[in-house]
């Protein structure tokens, strides 16, 4: 966890008590020994069994000593016990539970069992059992609640170290030959070391308690050392006389173990929150609501759509896009480009952080951010299909697939549940499922990715959608079956007469079905194109080293690919000039300085570059 | 002389019904100073066999032979080679570095148990290597959490040279980079092979990759290698029908989806079909020609070794004829 995430938590109202009290416990259990050990073990026969007054505030014990200062004496004794037991537990307890991770097989299904067994065991009999063979005294008690705890420790250090396990960098050093030991210290623990830290604290304060048991039994702590523990169980006998007497240790022990656990539940706490964080803090300005009238036959027209994160990211930066009716449209770019931000915002389903402002926002002839919710849902629902990367998120694993896609009649046309179902079965024969009938009762699990994914587009054809976005939706399957999810996306568009928005990473892929292309890079519209001109060349410098970066199957074996060096500037950094500058061959000073316009090279080809590569060059390449 | 051989390769997971033969029966030869391109979609083994050949997942059967001198195994199946021979670099650079070690720490880390050098010239040492990879040296200090995926990659390869392999195992070392840092990184191993005289295995579901970068091409389809030979020649005169329709797949550049080859769903690996495992997806088998029941009867890897690249396929030759046919028809069309 970083150090700001612990700030930031210490700073929470809980974070202020638990540190404020952490520091109290520490300064006593230094201090209070070197000033009041004199006091806290003066007899005084005299003054002996008394109760609480202005001398002694919380009475005196059978020899006469003044409580409150044995009470904060024995901070240092009672903390460093438990912290010892604690520290035993845990060293006993982790390197255990890593056994399994880095033996496997059998040495680790025995160890697996044997902890399994041993947090089966109630852990205060245990403690209680080898203290008493240990013999009885503050060793005895420290090694048996240290025995007593290392079980958890051992369990919690399995679980965590088999997800290293699992993970590649474990394999890639035992692949160099990293031995065991070095494995364990170098790779596994320091992996897990944040959860096991936080156990490690939180089990300090149950050490405490348990010690202080094992004292009040009488098996801890002997005369004349003296510990909370002890204190109360001498206290307990006069309890009805001088509550007070008994009262002072009690407190003790629970401020102790409360202080020591509310500290871990801040660690923890920082530990867990994550970078989704940035994303919420300061303001959410709400949508703006441009004046744009929508007017033209197009299904989606967008004008200088910006999106922005409360933080600073601005990952989407004045993009105008259209799709007319039938048309398929590719948006191409890297991670990070905005293409799917894009055209999530379109079929609003961007995070409520987002702040979303565009000129001209027309979907199916009318601005969805004028229209009320409800209507708003209705339009989307009926006229808007996406297809998702990845299919089984995007399908629900406990509902049968027929009835899943099925839901989206009953919700949006309100047909009964077996009429959605039929028409489930036809959309799902019509995507070319085979046995439609038998697969619409089976579980999404069931069905292969490329199956998933039809059903999926099967999904978005029950409303009779006039715009499909599919985002990215072959990158997830193999090439075989990439193939045939792309003609069924082209088919299907074509027999619906519907348009459809192509985003991928994959030129070739978005050259084959689509009609025209727009290219992204950094949150911007960099090139708009049709698919001729992308064959025979593009005129930006980042188009044309995205094509000629991909290795095709015509590619010279002897030549290197082209590459772009460098790396794309992020949502954060805001650039004067072309964001592609930096890693261009061609930049130049007014590259830099100025962000070049978008301009017109021919009725289907726009490009946003102060230096585009002419034809002539176009013929060398 | 071969640097890296895998000789009736087997491995499986699980007992019973759930077993899952991952590699049948495997026979590559990797000749030195050469790569070999392992190509085939998700579930075909490559990656298992990858793995095995490092050591890092058993044998069921079979023997790895590095230099000509077979490998020892572990009791539980895995490949022991007390050297670190054969080093592998993985898909994901963002899993396969440890999150808490520096770039320095984790190639110093390979040299180490290499062994050889001093605590003085280590320094010196994993300067050379990234500066190998193309990364400036001050990268050594910082955490991965620092660096973008494209060096991230190249860290990892810098480690598996720092452990000094004669066999380097890329697999799918590109497909979770941006397209514009793939092609530097591909660039890079092209690099590496000519400069160091290392052998490589490429392991990539994308044909087009595999075809850029090797010398020859095996085919895995359901744990077999059923096409192996010459990387031109694989490309250009496929024999097996599997082969033909990954051929088909590659989406061309400019290109339309119209080339057809539907494959059918592909079969269950717990149970795989009789006789050619794919015969229910060919479009040349049995239920595109009823009368080619051997298909469904004979295994075919009976007389593969007859067949040309080694084709796990009945009709190899006749697929090859085929082709030829095709491509005069197009001519004719034209």
């Amino acid at each position: 966890m970083g150090s700001s995430r612990i700030a930031q938590a210490l700073r929470s109202p809980v974070g202020v008590v638990a540190s404020v009290g952490l520091l109290a416990v520490i300064v006593l259990a230094i201090a209070a020994p070197l000033i009041w050990s004199g006091d806290a073990s003066r007899i005084d026969i005299l003054h002996a069994s008394q109760g609480s007054s202005s001398a002694h505030w919380l009475g005196t014990d059978a020899l006469g000593r003044d409580i409150l200062y044995r009470v904060l004496v024995a901070t240092r004794l009672s903390v460093v016990l438990a912290v010892l037991a604690a520290a035993i537990g845990a060293a006993i307890g982790i390197p255990i539970g890593a056994v399994p991770a880095l033996f496997g097989g059998r040495v680790g299904r025995l160890v697996t069992g044997l902890i399994n067994l041993a947090v089966a065991f109630p852990a205060l009999l245990v403690a209680i059992f080898v203290a008493s063979i240990i013999g009885v005294g503050a060793h005895g008690a420290v090694v048996g609640i240290a025995v007593a705890i290392a079980p958890y420790f051992a369990r919690l250090s399995q679980t965590l170290s088999s997800s290293v396990a699992g993970s590649e960098y474990l394999a890639a050093a035992r692949m160099i030959g990293v031995r065991r030991f070095r494995l364990l210290t170098r790779h596994v623990l320091p992996n897990i070391a944040e959860p096991l830290l936080i156990t490690s604290t939180i089990s300090i304060g149950d050490a405490l308690l348990s010690l202080a048991g094992l004292s009040f039994l009488g098996l801890g702590v002997q005369p004349p050392r003296y510990d909370w523990g002890r204190m109360l169980n001498e206290g307990l006998n006069r309890i009805y006389v001088n509550p007070e007497v008994a009262l002072g240790p009690a407190v003790a022990i629970t401020i102790g173990a409360l202080t020591f656990a509310l500290f871990g539940e801040v660690l923890a706490k920082a530990a867990g929150a994550g970078g989704a964080r940035r994303w919420l803090r300061g303001e959410l300005p709400a949508s703006t609501v441009a004046a744009g009238a929508c007017d033209g036959d197009d299904v989606l027209a967008v004008e200088d759509l910006t999106i922005s994160f409360p933080g600073g990211a601005v990952p989407v930066r004045s993009v105008s896009l259209r799709v007319a009716p039938g048309e398929i449209v590719g948006i191409v770019g890297e991670s990070g480009s905005g293409k799917t931000l894009t055209a999530m915002a379109v079929a609003d389903l961007l995070p409520a952080a987002a702040h979303v402002s565009a000129a001209k926002l027309c979907l199916f002839g009318s601005d969805p951010r004028a229209l009320s919710a409800s209507q708003r849902r209705r339009l989307l629902g009926r006229s808007l299909a996406v297809v998702y990367q990845d299919p089984m998120s995007a399908l629900n694993p406990a509902l049968r697939v027929g009835r899943q896609v099925g839901e989206v009649s009953e919700v949006h046309h309100g047909i009964s549940k077996r009429a959605a179902r039929d028409r489930a079965v036809e959309r799902l024969r019509s995507v070319r499922i085979g046995s439609a009938d038998a697969r619409a009762r089976q579980f999404p699990h069931e069905f292969s990715g490329g199956m998933r994914q039809r059903a999926v587009i099967a999904m978005g054809l029950m409303a009779e959608p006039k715009l499909i976005v599919a985002d990215e939706p072959t990158t997830a399957l193999d090439v075989t079956v990439q193939q045939q999810i792309l003609r069924l996306l082209r088919d299907v568009t074509v027999s619906r007469s519907s348009a459809a928005i192509l985003i991928s990473h994959d030129v070739a892929v978005v050259s084959q079905l689509c009609v025209r292309v727009v290219v992204m890079y950094a949150g911007r519209v960099v090139e708009e194109l049709d698919v001729d001109t992308l064959v025979a060349g593009p005129a930006h410098p980042y188009t044309v080293a995205l094509v000629a970066s991909v290795p095709t199957m015509e590619s010279k074996r002897e030549q290197p690919l082209a590459s772009i060096p460098g790396r794309a500037p992020t949502p954060y950094d805001d650039i004067p000039g072309c964001p592609f500058a930096p890693r261009c061959p061609r930049a130049s000073e007014r590259c830099r300085a100025e962000m070049p316009p978008l301009e017109q090279h021919s009725p289907t080809h726009r490009a946003a570059c102060w230096h585009p590569v002419n034809v002539l060059e176009k013929a060398a390449v | 002389m071969t640097a890296l051989e895998a000789r009736s390769v087997t491995v499986g997971f699980g007992r019973g019904r759930r077993r899952l033969v991952a590699v049948d029966c495997v026979d590559v030869a990797l000749p030195e100073a050469s790569t070999l391109g392992i190509v085939g979609e998700s579930g075909s083994g490559k990656s298992t066999l990858a793995r095995a050949l490092v050591g890092l997942v058993p044998l069921a059967s079979g023997d790895v032979l590095l230099d000509g001198e077979q490998l020892r195994t572990a009791r539980d199946g895995r490949v022991l080679d007390p050297r670190r021979r054969v080093q592998m670099i993985f898909q994901d650079p963002f899993a396969s570095l440890n999150p808490r070690m520096s770039v320095g720490e984790a190639i110093r880390e390979a040299l180490t148990v290499r062994g050889g050098s001093g605590r003085g010239t280590r320094a010196a040492e994993v300067a050379r290597y990234l500066d190998l990879v193309h990364l400036d040296p001050e990268v050594a200090q910082r955490m991965p959490s620092r660096l973008s995926g494209g060096q991230r990659q190249r860290v990892a390869i810098a480690r598996a040279l720092a452990a000094r392999p004669e066999v380097l195992i890329a697999d799918e070392i590109t497909s979770s980079l941006d397209v514009s840092v793939q092609s530097a990184v591909l660039n890079l191993m092209r690099e590496l092979r000519r400069e160091l005289g290392i052998s490589m295995i490429f392991v990539s579901h994308n044909l087009a990759t595999v075809r850029y970068l090797s010398d020859e091409i095996a085919v895995m389809y359901l744990g077999r290698v059923v096409e192996v030979g010459p990387a031109e020649c694989v490309v250009s005169a496929p024999q097996h029908p599997y082969t033909r329709a990954l051929l088909y797949a590659v989406p061309s550049f400019g290109g339309s989806v119209l080339a057809d080859v539907e494959l059918g769903e592909p079969p269950d690996p717990h149970d795989p079909p009789a006789g050619c495992p794919f015969h229910p997806c060919c479009p040349v088998g049995p239920h595109a020609r009823p009368e080619r029941t051997a298909c469904i009867e004979c295994d075919p890897r009976d007389g593969a070794d007859q067949r040309p690249h080694r084709a796990f396929c009945h009709f190899a030759t006749a697929v090859a004829d085929q082709r030829a046919e095709e491509t005069a028809h197009a001519a004719r069309d034209r």
